[in-house]
């Protein structure tokens, strides 16, 4: 079996209003000098299957066709 | 004219839009369940908002991937026409039958008011009866209507006259690109929108601007 973890961000360029609600947030908690905030998706997923690079392919295939809607996000793919 | 309306688990705007095509057109719609993949013979198959699979993921994403969308897709490439109202409409870009995408509203809350909507291009299936220009009432009440596309998707929609409704008079309610509140494929048949048509189609809704839509689909535009 492998591990995996998918991290899905919204793509630069593509306004992101709770990664800006979440750091007007820290300002008002006192954390101050925290700019730049922007939140995404993780998803962990157990295969079944050994072969890594094999993992890996049916992975993209995954984020594409569902995980991550592409117009506006990016994926990226953690094997452990 | 022959219209269906698509029913999934989390869509509730699916009664609201049967009355409305029944009574624009004097026949009730067939419906057609998630897991159908024949889907009859119709003129129009429209897919109402909601909460479809209760907006997990992204709204519209898991729907966007059921087997009745397969069969959707397959009618519309046949020419037949394709309305997605609200949670419809991100079921459709979800499926990639429209371009762009739908975000959180820029304000991050849900809205549900009034708002005015210009009818950007009144030369497709869904507006002719309405002239280009016309600013119609419609109602809303939708999170995620926040429509986004990159630069050069923007400037093919936008020139190809695919923008075919945009918030008017300072109305946008949730941030969407240069006010856009509907968009269709570059064939002509699909049309997405975010505002709610259905809900203004008669004297007891308070009013009628809504019913231009169905009665162009549905080819009962009164003399």
């Amino acid at each position: 079996m492998i591990k995996a973890r998918v991290t899905v961000t919204l793509k630069n360029g593509v306004l992101d209003p709770q990664g800006k609600a979440i750091e007007g947030a820290l300002g008002s908690l006192g954390f101050s000098g925290i700019g730049g905030v922007r939140q995404g998706k993780v998803f962990d997923l157990e295969l079944a299957e050994t072969d890594k690079a094999k993992a890996e392919e049916t992975l993209k295939a995954v984020c594409e066709k569902l995980l991550a809607n592409t117009v506006i996000e990016n994926y990226s793919i953690a094997l452990s | 004219m022959k219209s269906a309306v698509v029913q999934l688990p989390g869509l509730n705007r699916d009664r609201d839009m049967i009355a409305a095509l029944t009574k624009i057109s004097g026949k009730a719609p067939v419906t057609i369940w998630q897991t159908e993949t024949e889907i009859p013979d119709v003129d129009l198959i429209v897919i109402p908002g909601g909460f479809s699979y209760g907006d997990y993921l992204r709204c519209g994403a898991i729907a966007a991937r059921m087997p009745v969308m397969q069969a959707i897709k397959a009618k519309a490439e046949k020419g037949v026409k394709v309305l997605g109202v609200c949670n419809g409409f991100q079921i459709l870009l979800e499926a990639g039958m429209l371009p762009g995408a739908l975000m959180r509203n820029a304000s991050l809350r849900f809205v549900c008011k009034e708002i005015k909507l210009e009818v950007a291009n009144a030369e497709t299936e869904f507006t002719r009866a309405y002239a280009k220009g016309q600013i119609i009432r419609c109602p809303v009440a939708h999170h995620d209507g926040n429509y986004f596309a990159d630069a050069e998707t923007l400037k093919s929609i936008e020139g190809n006259g695919q923008v075919v409704f945009r918030y008017a008079d300072g109305t946008n309610p949730n941030g969407s690109i240069n006010d856009i509140a509907g968009v269709m494929n570059a064939r002509g048949n699909v049309l997405g929108m975010m505002p709610h048509p259905e809900n203004l189609i008669e004297s007891a809704h308070g009013g009628n601007d809504g019913r231009g839509i169905f009665a162009s689909a549905l080819d009962v535009i009164a003399a």
